[in-house]
């Protein structure tokens, strides 16, 4: 199963520019709220009609711009789980799957439409809810619901738009398994939308990070989360200090900070680095310290999370802080020593826009 | 002359045959408008619309015009059923259609677009029919604002009086409905028996307001 996708849309101001080939995998566009991609699954299930470009799925053309191709929605065979999951709120749990089914294949007999109806109920655990209508579920129950009508109908794809979104947190991890578990057994290519790194990173193969309606280079996931390349990548992989900087006279400058350091073989083009907050450490931890950046720092502001402590601390009297974490067994010991910090330099992330 | 029920049956009659139209016409307007690009949105609700806030004596007129056996519908209905549309009760449906459409159309279109898209979406994925989508899924969901665009209509076309008197008149036991029989009466001095027919309406009325509410509270339960 594959997916190709290579097309724009302009709405309004905004530009929708998707350039994405998948194969049997679990793929995920990635980005913060209103860069896109919510808006690149309509266009894939043929809600909202791009202007030009191609979209092909197992290679029966959904949309081709420049043929005239635009397959109405129910031609598509794609499987769209929504965020609330969009049931038939007049029809109960069993008649939710039935009418799929019925609808899918016309000339279905009675007996094999409830032979299958039952299969679905009872391999997403759904038996005993069976004549219950959707606002009586649970949000699990719901959740394989809608996964079970989905798969009475053919589908080529999966696209999940932010599943979890109206989830809490504990639910949300139940729902995740489960997901995570079909997904494995379908085995079919999935588009899985998100802003949550921690989702993406369990869920998914590989991930295309989106910013302003376009979509970066497909990577794997440790790829993606080691060695971000993009200023985009590195937020959304959730690096909370990311800097200006250049490179001149082998040396790494980082304006902001007054910090610069050498370099021995000259890095790529980049305008940007990104710390992540727990390669920052108390300096006393540090063994070899010409691999580090060793500063001094105030305290800007402290917060005392579950298992460790934030702080924005500010470094060489210079305004802009940086966030780093340390966890709390670390916190107690740091009052014994001077307030100084470490960087490893090779940890420190070289981006481009 | 002595007292008859014919106004109350004329005007069940009248307005039951008119809400019948009046709901088929309103909910596919509303469908197609909902998905219409915007400037003609616009253009075509106002049409739609304009009804609401024009006198009925001002649609009166435009159907009289419509139907007279000189214009050219009433000059085909004359040579195809040698006979005219205007001073007869059925004349009286067209007014009542025209008046209620626009009440129809608004309480419908406003349920459609309170409606959930995502589910109409995920229908289309699943390769259910536009047709089965909107009989089987958008209506039985909207079910509340079909029902009380139903009741609203009904109720404004037992009321009817301008465009109605308009283009049926007041023919005793042909055309008269509840609201021109009490005209008829105030203006000949009968005001007992205008009475009478004030306090059927009221009745009917209340009955109207009372099944409103109940739908109201049923829906806000669930």
């Amino acid at each position: 199963m594959s997916l190709t996708c290579n097309f724009k849309k302009k709405l309004g101001s905004f530009t929708l520019d998707v350039n994405l080939q998948a194969e049997d995998e679990v793929i995920a566009l990635m980005g913060a709220s209103g860069c896109g991609k919510s808006l690149t699954l309509k266009c894939i299930a043929g809600i909202l009609k791009p202007d030009s470009g191609i979209i092909i799925v197992n290679g029966r053309t959904l949309f081709d711009s420049e043929q005239h191709i635009n397959l109405p929605m129910q031609e598509r065979r794609i499987g769209m789980l929504f965020q609330d999951y969009a049931l038939f709120p007049n029809m109960t749990a069993r008649k939710n799957i039935q009418t799929a089914i019925k609808h899918t294949q016309i000339k279905i007999s009675s007996l094999e439409l409830q032979k299958q109806t039952e299969q679905l109920l009872e391999r997403f655990q759904l038996l005993g809810a069976a004549n219950l209508y959707p606002d009586q579920l649970s949000g699990g129950q719901k959740q394989r619901l809608a996964l079970a009508r989905m798969l009475g109908t053919p589908i080529d794809i999966l696209l999940l738009d932010e599943p979890f979104s109206a989830m809490d947190s504990f639910l949300r991890w139940q729902l995740e398994q489960d997901l995570s578990q079909t997904l494995l057994d379908l085995g079919v290519t999935a588009l899985f939308v998100s802003h949550s790194r921690d989702e993406v990173f369990r869920l998914c193969d590989k991930v295309t990070v989106m910013s302003h309606g376009k979509n970066g280079v497909l990577k794997s996931k440790h790829q993606l989360y080691q060695t971000p390349t993009t200023y985009q990548e590195a937020l959304l992989t959730g690096c909370k200090n990311l800097l200006p900087a250049t490179y001149e006279n082998q040396h790494i400058q980082i304006p902001l900070l007054h910090l610069s350091f050498a370099v021995t073989n000259s890095p790529k083009d980049f305008c940007y680095v990104g710390i992540r907050s727990r390669h920052i450490i108390p300096g006393f931890l540090v063994d070899h310290k010409e691999d580090y950046l060793l500063s001094s720092y105030t305290i800007c502001s402290e917060t005392e999370d579950v298992f460790t402590h934030i702080f924005m601390v500010y470094i060489k009297d210079i305004s802009f802080p940086l966030r780093f974490e340390v966890s709390k067994d670390i916190y107690e010991k740091m009052k014994e020593y001077p307030k100084i910090l470490a960087i490893k330099k090779d940890e420190i992330m070289l981006l481009i826009k | 002359m002595t007292f008859t029920l014919f106004p109350l049956f004329n005007s069940l009659r009248i307005s039951s045959i008119a809400t019948f139209l009046t709901f088929f016409l309103g909910i596919f307007a509303a469908h197609y408008i909902v998905r219409l690009p915007k400037l003609w949105k616009g253009f075509i609700d106002s049409i739609l619309t304009i009804p609401l806030v024009l006198p009925p004596t001002v649609i009166g007129f435009l159907i009289l015009s419509m139907i007279a056996p000189r214009s050219p519908l009433g000059a085909w209905i004359k040579d195809e059923f040698a006979t005219t549309l205007t001073m007869k009760w059925q004349a009286a449906i067209l007014a009542v259609v025209f008046i209620t459409l626009p009440l129809m159309y608004r309480t419908v279109r406003s349920s459609f677009e309170a409606f959930d898209q995502n589910i109409l979406h995920a229908a289309k994925t699943l390769g259910l029919s536009n047709i089965y989508i909107f009989w089987r899924i958008l209506l039985p969901n909207c079910k509340s604002g079909l029902v009380a665009g139903i009741v609203l209509a009904f109720a404004r076309g037992l009321g009817e009086y301008g465009a109605t008197s308009m283009v049926a008149g007041f023919i005793q036991n042909r055309t008269a409905t509840i609201s021109t029989t009490v005209a008829y009466y105030w203006q000949t001095s009968q005001d007992a028996l205008a009475m009478k027919w004030v306090l059927i309406n009221l009745c009917i009325s209340f009955a109207v307001m009372l099944t409103v509410n109940f739908f109201e509270k049923r829906t806000a339960a669930t």
